[in-house]
């Protein structure tokens, strides 16, 4: 463990570190052995030393620094606060198992040569650390765009498919779009000095300005992290890239979004209005409940997780929504028990997304299908990624006593304070927001039924699939340290609520104290309130399980015969008979119907080659994206009318400018 | 915080309601064919079938994996952990601060969760029917039931079951608009959670219908004697959840024997009449084609909301 003070160069080493080893990349481009067995480990132990720089950054005290690089007399300024410390524990540790699991994943022939992926990959998530260090809105646009760059190469890396490229335009555009509205805000909270952080939060906004800073914030940082109606990039990029690359994008590159709203709305703004909480509560739960309707839908896996990512964050800003609400009306324990939720759903995503995504990895590179159609029974082919992702797979179906559970209970126990507060209407509001998240969060339960059972369960749905083979070792290994961090931070609420304390003291001045009996119980606010004990609550199933287990076999037996499936004495059953991933989602189809842009083609009785089709798409690409293309073709047509071509008339536009200019200066 | 006494009565308590659950299937059924001008198999009949299917030996399909062995367990665990944290004769619960009501709902969910895999685990059509069509009623009487928790944690300021269940019971008499909305929408989503007519007919033997008995047409022997255990217990704990949320008079405070004892034949006299009644919903009303259930589900959750709405209108 290093000493408080030399944290931060630590992890600027691990920083440079990396940085090294994507340049070593690029000497060896085709060096898949280099490149698999000892670039991404080496940069896996730096992760691991970076999480543990910044674990120990938690409890201490503030570092900054200047480095005197980028323009003259615009040096970036770096700062390690408790904020980014957790930021940069979440993307230390899910980055270790990603990059170990990508040391086994990277192969020759797939698009980008090894090398250069290792470069991207490693600028990708060094850029991403820096994003979180940076103390200056200098440093930190410059360190947000290498991170947008980067990912864009990451994304495109099999850039020999068109559908490809065009996704990874659309994450390109969508990007910049949000970078504007970040650097916008910037501008404003700057007010006359300069653009270090240390002077915006010196600076007293007027209330108008601060709440157009505000918004420019949510708009920037939202489209980053896939809010509604910013989200279209998500489900397009992330199944274009590499598993390892859609992994840590959502995992960490969504959280970085996070990190700058919470840096923004509570570091930089010190005003928080109430409305503001309401904004961000009602985008949150309109963004949860359509990333997960879409995405009970979908029947690619990587689109699936893609949309559940969508909605995860809906949870994440619903408790940032809840933490300014309460903020806002001085209810500082209550503002610390949501942003423990909010925090605590920030790093529980990170864990158990990234498993899924590494595991759909494996199951594409041992199938090279991503369709759902036409996978299944996996679970027999390939044990250890099935059962890890079964892990993962509990886990963000919110189940206790894994992680997605804790942070869902700490969410729903802030909405059941809100009794307490001091305004009618919003009282009103908030049991319909609670009844929302609560069906959000039991969609996911059905949404990851349909994922697990499609994929590993069942039989297999193609011929071919009886030839799978499982991961690797290496890639087991990045899935057994995600899987194992699922359960830790699922039987272990109270000592992480521990270190997300120290966040929620610096920015809101005030700590949950979650655990008044011990470490076994999580209590936030009061013993007497609400109390769950995970470890408790795993130990009676595991002993229930047993005894049961033992004394069947002691008064009965445990006699088994194999034999053929009984479906109600059906002989001919095949594989083609089990529901397939468009079936699955028919009720949600149903139910959420107005929600869906639905075409459909039913076969008539008498066809003799029956074809049904049904695509469901998104209303919003028609209603909001579409329009505003056409809008901007327009305006440019417009433009163009000054394209001529012809240098003279660009000369004479110069003059004419010139002129125009002497007039108003003169 | 623990004490062996207490630990005692858990003990007694979980033991007890495993041992009262298949009677209580027993007594609906029982009911059911009365009224139908039958004679009834008594009972009992629970027991003789949970035995018969114990002594059997499992015939497990060729493609099952070992987490279609494992669901029937953890299944047991499960709905043993619920009825720990269920007040059931008195509110002194040692487990009860491992589970509040939130996480209830979330053993119930995980339950349904395994028991839906394990159905897709073959691979035949009416086991992923069923899976799907469990996911469907779950997924809208999962948040219909936590808001009918929640309801109840905001009139007692509390999630735990137990604390809840006190301030009910001891709270001086009072009525609770918001506990009207409540009941009907938990009796409502009780029926759904547990199988039952309108939504599903647990003795149906037209496969086109079924729900639960879909996802379970694979299973024999002990692991089957395992999920109708667990079906009945869980029929057990929704109807403690029942008695104790809405007629909660009667239940022992505290942790003494005598108090326990006394509170026993309170409980069975009150299953007795939940059980009555449970019988008379499913004669006087039909079975509604599947796609009916979430316009049924869905009403359960808008009175859900509509509870706790008038208990922020009406009760603050």
């Amino acid at each position: 463990m290093p000493e408080s003070g030399s944290a931060l160069q630590l992890i600027l080493g691990v920083i440079l570190l990396w940085l090294a080893l994507g340049l070593a990349g690029v000497f060896f481009p085709r060096n898949l052995h280099l490149v698999s067995r000892v670039l991404f480990p080496v940069g896996a132990l730096g992760a691991l030393v970076l999480a543990t720089a910044a674990l120990d950054a938690l409890g201490g005290d503030t570092q900054s620094l200047v480095l005197p690089l980028g323009l003259p007399d615009l040096p970036f300024h770096l700062r390690l606060d408790p904020l980014s410390a957790f930021f940069l524990l979440l993307l230390g540790a899910v980055t270790a198992g990603i990059s170990v699991f990508a040391a086994g994943y990277f192969r020759k022939g797939e698009g980008t040569p090894p090398g250069l992926q290792c470069l991207y990959y490693h600028v990708f998530i060094a850029s991403m650390a820096l994003v979180l260090l940076a103390d200056d809105a200098y440093g930190f646009m410059v360190f947000w765009e290498t991170m947008a760059l980067s990912s864009y190469f990451l994304v495109t890396s099999d850039h020999a498919k068109a559908e490809i490229r065009r996704a990874g335009f659309l994450y390109l555009l969508i990007a910049h779009v949000g970078a504007i509205g970040i650097l916008l805000c910037f501008g404003l909270l700057h007010g006359t000095g300069d653009y270090t952080f240390d002077n915006m939060r010196e600076v007293q906004l007027a209330p108008f300005w601060a709440t157009i800073a505000f918004a420019l914030a949510l708009f920037g940082f939202g489209a980053k992290a896939g809010m509604l109606p910013l989200h279209v990039w998500l489900p397009e990029a992330h199944p274009a890239a590499p598993s390892p690359v859609s992994a840590l994008m959502s995992a960490v590159m969504l959280k970085t979004a996070i990190y700058g709203l919470l840096r923004v709305l509570f570091d930089l703004l010190h005003v928080q209005v109430w409305w503001w909480g309401v904004v961000i509560l009602v985008l949150g739960l309109a963004t949860a409940l359509y990333g997960v309707i879409f995405s009970a839908v979908q029947s690619d896996m990587k689109r699936l997780l893609a949309y559940s990512s969508i909605e995860n964050i809906g949870f994440i800003l619903v408790g940032v929504g809840l933490t300014v609400i309460f903020q806002s009306y001085g209810m500082r324990a209550l503002a610390a028990l949501a942003l423990t939720a909010t925090l605590y759903h920030c790093i529980n995503h990170a864990y158990f997304k990234s498993l899924l995504f590494l595991a759909t990895g494996s199951v594409l590179h041992a199938t090279h299908e991503r369709a759902l159609g036409k996978l299944g029974g996996l679970i027999h082919r390939m044990p250890w990624v099935a059962w890890l992702a079964l892990v993962g797979t509990l886990a963000i179906a919110g189940l206790p006593p894994l992680n997605g559970f804790v942070s869902e209970w700490l969410l729903l126990q802030a909405f059941l304070f809100t009794p307490n507060l001091p305004h009618p209407y919003l009282n009103m509001l908030i049991p319909v927001a609670a009844a929302a998240v609560a069906l959000a969060a039991a969609l996911a339960g059905y949404v990851m039924v349909k994922f697990y059972g499609v994929v590993f369960l069942g039989q297999p749905r193609e011929e071919r699939l009886k030839e799978a083979r499982d991961a690797g070792l290496l890639e087991r290994a990045g899935l057994v340290w995600l899987a194992a961090g699922c359960i830790a931070l699922g039987v272990a609420p109270v000592s992480v609520i521990g270190f997300i304390d120290s966040v929620t003291s610096q920015l809101l001045g005030k700590t949950l104290g979650a655990s008044a009996t011990g470490w076994m119980f999580l209590t936030p606010i009061s013993p007497a309130r609400a109390s769950y004990a995970p470890f408790l609550f795993l130990l009676v199933i595991l002993a229930v399980w047993l005894a049961t287990w033992l004394a069947v076999r002691r008064f009965y037996h445990g006699r088994v015969r194999r034999a053929p499936p009984w479906d109600c004495g059906f002989p001919a059953q095949t594989a083609r008979m089990q529901d397939t991933a468009e079936g699955f989602g028919q009720p949600i189809r149903q139910v959420f119907e107005p929600f869906f842009r639905m075409q459909r083609e039913l076969p008539t009785p008498f066809d003799a080659t029956p074809r049904y089709r049904v695509s469901v798409e998104d209303n919003l690409w028609y209603w909001l994206y579409l329009p505003l293309a056409r809008v901007t073709e327009a305006l440019t047509r417009v433009v163009t009318l000054l394209q001529r071509g012809r240098i003279s008339v660009y000369l004479m536009y110069s003059f004419v400018t010139l002129l125009i200019l002497l007039l108003f200066v003169r | 915080m623990i004490s062996w006494p207490g630990l005692a009565a858990q003990f007694t308590e979980m033991l007890l309601a495993v041992l009262l659950a298949p009677i209580l299937q027993g007594w609906v059924n029982q009911c059911r064919a009365w009224m139908q001008n039958k004679s009834g198999p008594g009972i009992l009949q629970p027991y003789r079938t949970l035995r018969k299917l114990f002594a059997k030996e499992a015939v497990i399909a060729y493609g099952a994996s070992p987490l279609f062995r494992a669901t029937p367990y953890v299944l047991f665990a499960c709905m043993c952990l619920a009825a720990a944290i269920v007040p059931i004769l008195g509110t002194d619960l040692p487990f009860s601060p491992a589970a509040d009501a939130i996480a209830l709902v979330g053993i119930f969910a995980l339950a349904r969760v395994f028991i839906s895999l394990a159905a897709m685990d073959i691979g035949t059509a009416f086991g992923t029917l069923g899976a799907r069509r469990e996911m469907m009623v779950g997924f809208l009487a999962e948040p219909a039931l936590l808001m009918v928790l929640f309801t109840v944690s905001l009139i007692a300021h509390s999630t735990s079951l137990a604390t809840i269940v006190q301030h009910l019971a001891q709270a001086k008499f009072v009525i609770y608009p918001s506990l009207a909305f409540a009941g009907v929408a938990f009796t409502m989503v009780s029926l759904a959670e547990n199988a039952r007519i309108p939504v599903d007919n647990p003795s149906t033997h037209l496969e086109l219908t079924m729900i639960h008995e879909a996802m379970v047409l694979e299973y024999s022997g002990r692991h089957l004697a395992l999920i109708e255990l667990s079906a009945a217990l869980k029929l057990f704990v929704y109807s403690c959840i029942g008695i104790a949320l809405f007629f909660p008079f009667g239940i022992a405070a505290g942790g003494d024997a005598l108090g326990l004892l006394l509170a026993l034949p309170v409980l069975v006299a009150k299953l007795a009449v939940g059980g009555f009644a449970m019988a008379v919903i499913e004669m006087v009303s039909a079975k509604m084609r599947i796609f009916r259930a979430p316009e049924y589900l869905g009403a359960a959750f808008l009175l859900a909301v509509l509870a706790m709405l008038i208990h922020f209108l009406l009760e603050i």
